[in-house]
């Protein structure tokens, strides 16, 4: 149990790292996307415009918390 | 082509990176405990690793192509947004410069507490082993991922086994860590482009059709690299002076 543990671990740190919100982020967003273009709605620039903002905001995050401590 | 050589290139960019880190571990391990464990623990992980990336790139061969690139888009996105955040942060002072002479030191005297040295070191083994096997990992899954999103992963490998050769040999040749390869600078590259080929897979796999195709990949390289630098540059302006020095150091 405790190496499954460790494995699911290591995949978590691996692929989600530090903020779990990017990684929520990016699944709304390339579901919203998949929704719109099956709608005939070819919003290309959609996903670059909502990747910039969750990583400003993320980037916005870490730094204040880094400025408190 | 565009497709292709930003493959190989992102690959090779990638396995530099990931090689640089465990060559340090090796070279602590193989300087402190002797080379033959060292080297053993290493070749055992490279052919795991050989393993993981035979098994899984014929597998994903057979999947469509359009579901193939939405998950791995979507994977690559969040992968590599976790890479170019961390190396803005870095870049932007807010986090410590990864420093492969320290961890080189810090690795060494771990391994010298760790008493005698029998005949048959398992404790570097393992040592060598896991470091290799797990930075190597990222690369497997940037090897099976990228190369199996355009169903190339013979491509992906190449630009892998360049890299992995071109480290090697260095690292023969110096007998010390790397510590003057620009690794913050090679993973900021590395971030941006798995950010823009996620940013681009991911995409084309929910059914966005890309003005001007291809070419579309290189503008979102450009567009990934300005988004950086902006935030690297207001992290620069807004951070105190003292949080700069102390990531500096």
């Amino acid at each position: 149990m405790r190496y499954l543990r460790g494995f699911g671990r290591f995949w978590y740190d691996f692929i989600v790292g530090d903020d779990w919100r990017v990684a929520v982020g990016v699944v709304i967003a390339v579901t919203c996307l998949y929704v719109a273009t099956h709608h005939g709605f070819n919003a290309w620039w959609f996903l670059p415009l909502a990747v910039s903002v969750l990583l400003a905001t993320s980037v916005a995050i870490a730094a204040r918390q880094a400025r408190r401590s | 082509m565009t497709r292709d050589v930003l493959l190989v290139l992102a690959a090779f960019l990638a396995c530099t990176v990931e090689m640089v880190e465990a060559l340090t571990i090796v070279l602590a391990v193989g300087v402190t405990r002797g080379w033959r464990s060292a080297i053993a623990g290493t070749l055992s992980a490279v052919a795991a690793l050989a393993v993981v990336v035979a098994v899984l790139g014929p597998a994903l061969a057979h999947l469509p192509i359009d579901s193939l690139r939405l998950i791995i888009g979507t994977l690559l996105l969040v992968f590599g947004l976790q890479w170019l955040r961390k190396a803005i942060l870095r870049a932007g002072g807010v986090k410590a410069l990864h420093d492969e002479a320290s961890i080189y030191a810090r690795e060494v005297s771990e391994l010298r507490l760790a008493g005698e040295r029998p005949a048959h070191d398992w404790y570097a083994f393992t040592v060598a082993f896991k470091g290799v096997f797990l930075e190597g990992l990222e690369v497997a899954f940037i090897v099976v991922t990228f190369g199996g999103s355009q169903h190339h992963v013979g491509l992906a490998a190449l630009g892998a086994l360049a890299a992995l050769v071109i480290v090697l040999a260095v690292g023969a040749i110096v007998h010390a860590p790397l510590s003057r390869v620009p690794e913050n600078t090679l993973k900021f590259g590395v971030g941006v482009m798995l950010t823009s080929f996620g940013v681009f897979w991911a995409a084309e796999g929910a059914g966005v059709d890309w003005p001007g195709s291809d070419l579309a990949m290189l503008v979102m390289i450009g567009f990934v690299v300005v988004v950086a630098f902006v935030l690297v540059e207001v992290l620069r302006r807004t951070a105190p002076a003292t949080q700069l020095q102390a990531a500096e150091r």
